[in-house]
């Protein structure tokens, strides 16, 4: 790692004037995706600053028919959340799959979100259940949030609070893991709420995406079969050494498919 | 720049000033000599470097030290008291569950934190392999690993 100057924040104040402060700052939650990259050379900030002294940054709390998660709740505390598991089970699990017991100990929804890492599975829940992100001075809905591969609409020195769920009908998750580090091959949230249908899937393109023609189809029938035969076009889809574009479009029916029947089950 | 910080350490308190990019697990290894907790990738994959921070499993080489002031952590020289090996190290010697030993500190430390996690219902082994994904053993096939820490859940929730 390149030497940089550590800060702990105390509150977002605290936080955004560190941020200000400095050339080239950058904030830290779970850390699991900033000190791997600091570790790689990848990154060479001036000061990190550390989010996890603000108070009231974590927790779920769960209303009438939303569901918010708190910027800094840590995975593993998303996927035991008893109530969780019981009004939208399908993003407990979501967070119950992400890397492993070790990286959900630390790994924030907060930290997911804002890195737009285009194997990562919250993304997914986001624009498929319809999220609204919450920053220290905006919403964001959603679907507007992710733009491109690690890059998201969040502007300089903007700080996630919180992520807002709409409570859904019905929903589902299903991904394909890496074998080796558990990020997404390909990951497909879909949900239902009174006549909306969202489907969102991570893992296939450059950020998380949705597919109308899915949605509109699981509108008039909402059954495995009714997208059996529905394939996103794999040009523009991600490729490497793990699967090819070809290769992950096909699995983004396969998935969508289980995710519904999940749903449903 | 330095940072100066104040922790636990397998029970004892240690006041300590580092550099503000050093890793607890430099710390732990470098300057307190506890060698146990082992360094296997440092890419944050293999979990040889496991450590229970305030109770929870931790990866030690993803997470600074400036960031744990405070915290009580706990590493694999702290388990076994009064001379009495913690039962994980017992399950883990009756099961024959290590060959080269490597990866055994960060298995034992995750395999406590599985038993913690499930104390209210009997461990199974599917649950215990899907708890052991961030846990890399070259040599065991792991077979042996999950054996000794369903046996480890049983004596353990038994003492508890
Ligand atoms: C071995 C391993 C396996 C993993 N497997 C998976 C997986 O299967 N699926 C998956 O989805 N993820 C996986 N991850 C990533 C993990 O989920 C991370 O927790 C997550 O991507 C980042 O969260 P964090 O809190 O650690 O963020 P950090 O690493 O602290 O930060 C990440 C980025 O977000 C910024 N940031 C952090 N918090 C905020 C905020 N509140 N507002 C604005 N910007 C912020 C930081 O500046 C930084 O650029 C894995 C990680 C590891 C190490
Ligand atoms: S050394 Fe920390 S996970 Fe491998
Ligand atoms: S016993 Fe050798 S790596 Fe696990």
């Amino acid at each position: 790692m390149y030497e940089f100057t550590y800060q702990k924040a105390s509150s977002l104040d605290e936080a955004k004037e560190a941020y200000g402060a400095s050339d080239e700052a950058k904030y830290m939650s779970g850390g699991m995706t900033l000190l791997p990259t600091l570790k790689q050379r990848l990154a060479r900030p001036s000061h990190v600053i550390d989010l996890g002294g603000v108070n009231d940054m974590s927790g779920v709390v769960i209303e009438n028919d939303k569901v918010t998660i708190l910027a800094r709740t840590p995975h593993a505390q998303v996927a035991s959340n008893i109530e969780l598991q019981r009004v939208l089970p399908a993003l407990a699990k979501l967070a119950g799959g992400i890397g492993d017991p070790m990286v959900r100990n630390r790994g924030t929804i907060g930290g997911s979100t804002a890195n737009s890492d285009p194997a990562a599975d919250y993304p997914a829940s986001i624009v498929g259940l319809g999220a609204t992100v919450h920053t220290d001075r905006r919403q964001i809905s959603g679907d507007d949030f992710f733009l491109d591969l690690f890059e998201t609409a969040l502007e300089e020195g903007e700080i996630i609070t919180k992520v807002t769920y709409p409570i859904p009908d019905r929903a589902g998750y299903m991904k394909f893991p890496n074998p080796a580090s558990r990020y997404c091959i390909v990951g497909v949230m879909v949900s239902q709420r009174g006549t909306t249908v969202r489907v969102g899937v991570t893992g296939a393109g450059a950020c998380a995406f949705r597919v109308p023609e899915m949605e509109e189809k699981l509108a008039c029938e909402f059954s495995p079969n009714a997208v059996a035969d529905i394939k996103v076009p794999a040009e523009d889809l991600n490729e490497d050494i793990h699967a090819s574009a070809e290769y992950r479009a096909h699995l983004v029916t396969v998935m969508a498919k289980r995710a519904v029947a999940e749903a449903i089950s | 720049m330095t940072v100066k910080f104040s922790i636990t350490v397998n029970g004892k308190p240690v006041e300590g000033e580092t550099e503000d990019r050093t890793l607890l697990v430099q710390y732990l290894r470098e300057d307190m000599r506890l060698t146990g907790t082992h360094v296997g990738c440092d890419t944050s994959q293999c979990g040889c470097c496991t450590v229970h921070i305030d109770g929870k499993p931790v990866k030690s080489c993803t997470i600074l030290c400036a960031q744990v002031d405070g915290c009580e952590i706990t590493t694999i020289e702290g388990l076994a008291k009064d001379g009495e090996l913690h039962p994980m190290q017992n399950a883990f010697r009756e099961n024959h569950a290590l060959q080269c030993g490597f990866c055994t500190p960060g298995m034992v430390m995750s395999a406590i934190g599985i038993v913690d996690r499930h104390k209210d219902e009997s461990l199974d082994e599917k649950t215990v392999r899907h708890e052991l994904e961030g846990n890399i053993c070259r040599c065991t096939g792991y077979h042996n690993i999950v054996k000794a820490i369903l046996a480890a859940s049983v004596t353990m929730n038994k003492n508890a």
